[in-house]
């Protein structure tokens, strides 16, 4: 087997854990290469299957092509795809640069808040309906009691401490310190009424490997990832006022990969585009700590 | 932005595609931390700016600078001056990737390193050159052996607050090499380092002259890659059997991780407890090429020719290699990180593989204190940290395969208060009264003559699963009566029942048992039942039987012969006397019935029994 067989069995082996002890299970799909290598396992585990919805958390200032995508995808692969929004938070302005807010409030309300009333089912979600090919509200949505989510260990500091199984509490909160032993394949599966479970099948892979893995399924892929012809490109995709490309030449993925392997962005953060991170004195860590993905 | 390289020797001809993740553990202070600092700055691996970064950081604070805070980054660590979880470092050698674990050596967090440990190939150890061996030291040398973990390497650290003396670090090598004997675990080499000077760590030391061997990273390159366990017996805990339907895919696929030994198209298979068997039909794929074979380590799903009752839980094996043990009781090694102390009288879960089962420790046989590795044999619990060797009593059959000779299928986590507090490895499946009635069910089964029609197909046919219901309860609460109502009312809804009173079986049946001692053949006589019923639910009925205050130790015999999901225990009477966990009570005498037998009925439409009507 080679490393990335071994990746993908792990991966797939704790999907199908995930799905075997979880009734309300979702995916976290951002669109983005890591989440969609995701996706793409839990159609290898369940053999061409999605068991689950795929939930986004949208925040109204996704890069354009990034929702086409979605919606596409959605489409042609007959996802279940349930959408939640903070529309609070928008209504009130509560954003950035547009609003009131600074990049990390912003952050917070439209990502984590919105992602904690998604999942309990305060907060209104979108489902497509694929038989009339439109977004209409889920009239009951039930609370959510895991999430499978695309994290990687080496993106970011506070990423490596994760466990495959995470426990959240009530709060959604992460308490690093209290996170209880996972070994021998065996996880966090009972629980306490109230708990909630970040589940991370990507934990033990890098950004090559999931260039890799893409070349090799031939995942698609949102055409931002490449170079157009104006020397730049987007290594990690976010909201348009806190994203930014990075300058590349690479129009490929084969050309990504071979960017990766010779080392060009070896001495620069994937996230480096991503201006929340450098406002978070913490790195990633306060905002993932309230449950940031 | 600029994005250039100025790390040239990063550029090697490395096979990128080979990683291993290696674990570094050891007492608190003995300097995990600086040990891969310095591996990380003398490869040049760190990112740009980080050590200044860093530095920058220390000198603010006053705080000279050590490479453990590159580690230690976030922000309340380098408060507690301690890694507090298994953070994970990348970087390469010229031979392969390394993605480095590093364990903390804190007491508290003992349950981070068995998490960072158990997924590593390979381990350093450190010890302190000045303070020598400690209780960690010894106890994460006991829990490597454990987690299974054979590739070790053993840095005596800090070798310059010694004078770098020969004699200080040949006197730790030997002591910690006789712990390490007792084990079986025979250690790659010893290295003389300083984390803090660089000595032997990447390059080799001008201080240590009298030392010839490996540095740390020419001993991490010397790590062989593990094999996956081709040649040994298949084994495939099932994780699901997915049926898609609501897709439109009619595949019945059983699904798992191959963990040891490999599967062909057209293999024998028996799954183990049931010891139910099947033929390798079609081994499944997504987006790629049908298969022919797949080996250990691979995710798979495959069809079956024949339709049998199978679900999570159960070990596959080839019928033509040697079998996966079954047993009820087991003695096994374990180490416990609970608060709580593990206790006899107290009921766990285990869980192996996909497997679940209850467990109690029947006996301790010794209590090993890591702290200088003695055996402690008078205490009657086992602490916070405490590593033993136990016999667990288990409320079911279990699957399983000795730690000799394969160790996933010997390895078993103990679930306390949702989380998992312990693990422990397989030595030995004891016999109990249980194990002459176990064999029989599985050569049962491996000989049972096949009908064309499944139990899928019956079931479908009687729009029902077969179930044995048994009524129990107090002398005189009216379970007869009870069982023939129920019958009549099942009936009457159209569902395929029959009440099998217990007398007519004693002088029937079991009219031999009756006519000697029927209280010394009791055993006999339950398990003639129970193999009674097992016809019954093969034919598809829903069973009724009706017992006087059923005992734990009966139903036993019962979840032995009968797929204990195929049983439902209804309680009848107000006064409860007796040890099974029953799935349904229910109020006896006349004026009750009508609600009972209501309540019965809803308890088998809520287990999937049968259909709403």
């Amino acid at each position: 087997m080679g490393h990335l067989d071994e990746l993908e069995s792990r991966s797939v082996f704790i999907l199908r854990e995930a799905y075997a002890n979880f009734k309300n299970l979702g995916m976290l799909w951002s669109m983005g290469k890591d989440s969609t290598v995701l996706l793409w396992l839990t159609k290898k585990a369940f053999f061409g299957h999605v068991p689950f919805p795929m939930v986004h958390i949208d925040t109204h200032y996704k890069i354009p092509e990034m929702i086409e995508y979605r919606d596409r995808l959605a489409r042609e692969w007959n996802l279940p795809l349930v959408v939640g929004t903070n529309f609070d938070a928008l209504n009130e302005k509560h954003t950035f640069p547009d609003g009131n807010a600074d990049r990390i409030t912003c952050c917070g309300l439209l990502k984590t808040e919105a992602l904690r009333r998604t999942l309990t089912g305060e907060g209104k979600r979108m489902v497509f309906n694929h038989d009339t090919n439109q977004y209409e509200e889920d009239p009951h949505p039930e609370p959510f009691t895991a999430v499978i989510v695309g994290a990687r260990a080496d993106e970011e500091g506070s990423r490596s401490k994760e466990r495959y199984f995470s426990p959240r509490d009530k709060q959604n909160e992460w308490n690093i310190g209290e996170q209880p032993p996972e070994f021998w394949n065996q996880y966090k599966t009972d629980f306490k009424a109230g708990t909630n479970v970040r589940i991370h099948p990507l934990l033990d892979w890098t950004e090559i490997n999931i260039w890799e893995y893409i070349a090799q399924e031939d995942i698609p892929t949102v055409s931002l990832y490449y170079n157009h012809g104006d020397g730049q490109r987007y290594r990690s995709l976010g909201c348009y006022p806190c994203t930014f490309p990075v300058q590349s030449e690479a129009r490929t993925v084969e050309e990504i990969i071979e960017e990766l392997r010779t080392g060009r962005f070896s001495n620069v953060a994937e996230r480096s585009g991503r201006a929340q991170d450098k406002d978070d004195e913490g790195g990633l860590e306060t905002l993932r700590r309230e449950g940031y993905m | 932005m600029a994005v250039e390289n100025l790390k040239s020797e990063k550029k090697t001809d490395v096979d990128i595609q080979e990683k291993m993740n290696i674990v570094f553990v050891g007492h608190v202070d003995h300097g995990k931390s600086t040990v891969i600092g310095r591996l990380l700055a003398d490869t040049g691996t760190l990112p740009e700016g980080k050590i200044e970064q860093v530095q920058e950081s220390c000198r603010r604070n006053s705080k000279p600078f050590e490479y453990a805070y590159l580690i230690d980054a976030l922000k309340d660590e380098r408060a507690q001056s301690i890694t507090i979880d298994s953070a994970r470092v990348f970087f390469k050698s010229k031979k392969r990737h390394y993605i480095i674990i590093d364990a903390p050596g804190h007491i508290e967090f003992i349950k981070n390193m068995v998490t960072g440990a158990s997924r590593a190939e390979a381990a350093v150890l450190v010890i302190d050159a000045h303070e020598g061996i400690q209780e960690n030291s010894r106890r994460h040398g006991y829990l490597l052996w454990m987690l299974g973990l054979k590739q070790i390497v053993v840095l005596v650290n800090k070798m310059d607050m010694v004078g770098y003396d020969q004699e200080k670090f040949n006197s730790i090598c030997d002591e910690y090499n006789l712990f390490l004997d007792e084990l079986g675990v025979k250690p790659l080499c010893y290295i003389p380092v300083s984390g803090r000077m660089g000595d032997n760590v990447v390059n080799r030391s001008e201080n240590t002259p009298w030392y010839a061997g490996y540095t740390v990273l020419s001993a991490l390159d010397q790590f062989k890659k593990e094999k996956p366990e081709t040649d040994k017996p298949f084994r495939m805990p099932v994780q699901d059997v997915y049926k898609f339907t609501l897709y439109g895919d009619n595949r019945r696929i059983v699904s798992g991780n191959v963990v040891s030994g490999t599967l062909k198209t057209g293999d024998e298979l028996v799954f183990y407890p049931s010891g139910k068997k099947s033929r390798v039909k079609t081994i499944e794929t997504f987006s790629a090429p049908p298969k022919e074979s797949a080996v250990s380590g691979e995710a798979i799903g495959f069809t079956l020719d024949e339709q049998i009752y199978i679900r999570r839980g159960q070990i596959a094996a080839r019928a033509n290699e040697t079998p996966p043990k079954v047993a009820t009781r087991i003695r096994a090694s374990l180490f416990w990180l609970g608060k709580h102390p593990l206790l006899t009288k107290k009921q766990y879960t285990i869980k192996l593989g996909s497997a679940r089962v209850k467990a109690q420790i029947e006996t301790i046989h010794r209590i090993i204190d890591a702290s200088d590795y003695s055996t402690i044999n008078e205490k009657n619990q086992i602490d916070h940290h405490d590593v033993a060797e136990c016999t667990f009593r288990l409320s079911h059959p279990l699957a399983l395969d000795l730690s000799d000779t394969l160790a996933d299928t010997s390895r078993f986590v103990i679930v306390d208060d949702y989380e998992i507090w312990g693990g422990g490895i397989i030595l030995q499946a004891v016999d109990d009264e249980e194990t002459e009635l176990l064999e029989e069910v599985i050569t049962r089964d491996r000989k049972w003559i096949k009908s064309e029609v499944s139990m899928y197909q019956r079931a479908e046919h009687y729009s029902q699963r077969p179930t044995l219901l048994i009524i129990t309860g107090e002398k005189s609460v009216g379970r007869k009566r009870f069982a023939s109502r129920l019958e009549k009312t099942l009936l009457e809804n159209g569902r395929m029942v029959y009440y099998l009173g217990i007398g007519s079986f004693l002088y029937g049946v079991s009219a031999d048992l009756k006519r000697q001692s029927p209280d010394d053949n009791w055993h006999e006589h339950v398990r003639r039942m129970a193999q009674a019923a097992h016809l019954f639910l093969d034919a598809g009925l829903i069973l009724i039987m009706t017992a006087v205050e059923l005992k734990q130790s009966d139903l036993k015999i019962f979840n032995t012969i009968i797929n204990p999901n195929y049983i439902e225990t209804i309680w009848i009477g107000e006064r409860v006397t007796t040890d099974i966990s029953y799935d349904l009570q229910v109020l006896g005498g006349e004026e009750n019935m009508d609600r009972s037998v209501a309540l019965v009925k809803q308890l088998l439409q809520d287990h999937g029994i049968i259909f709403s009507l």
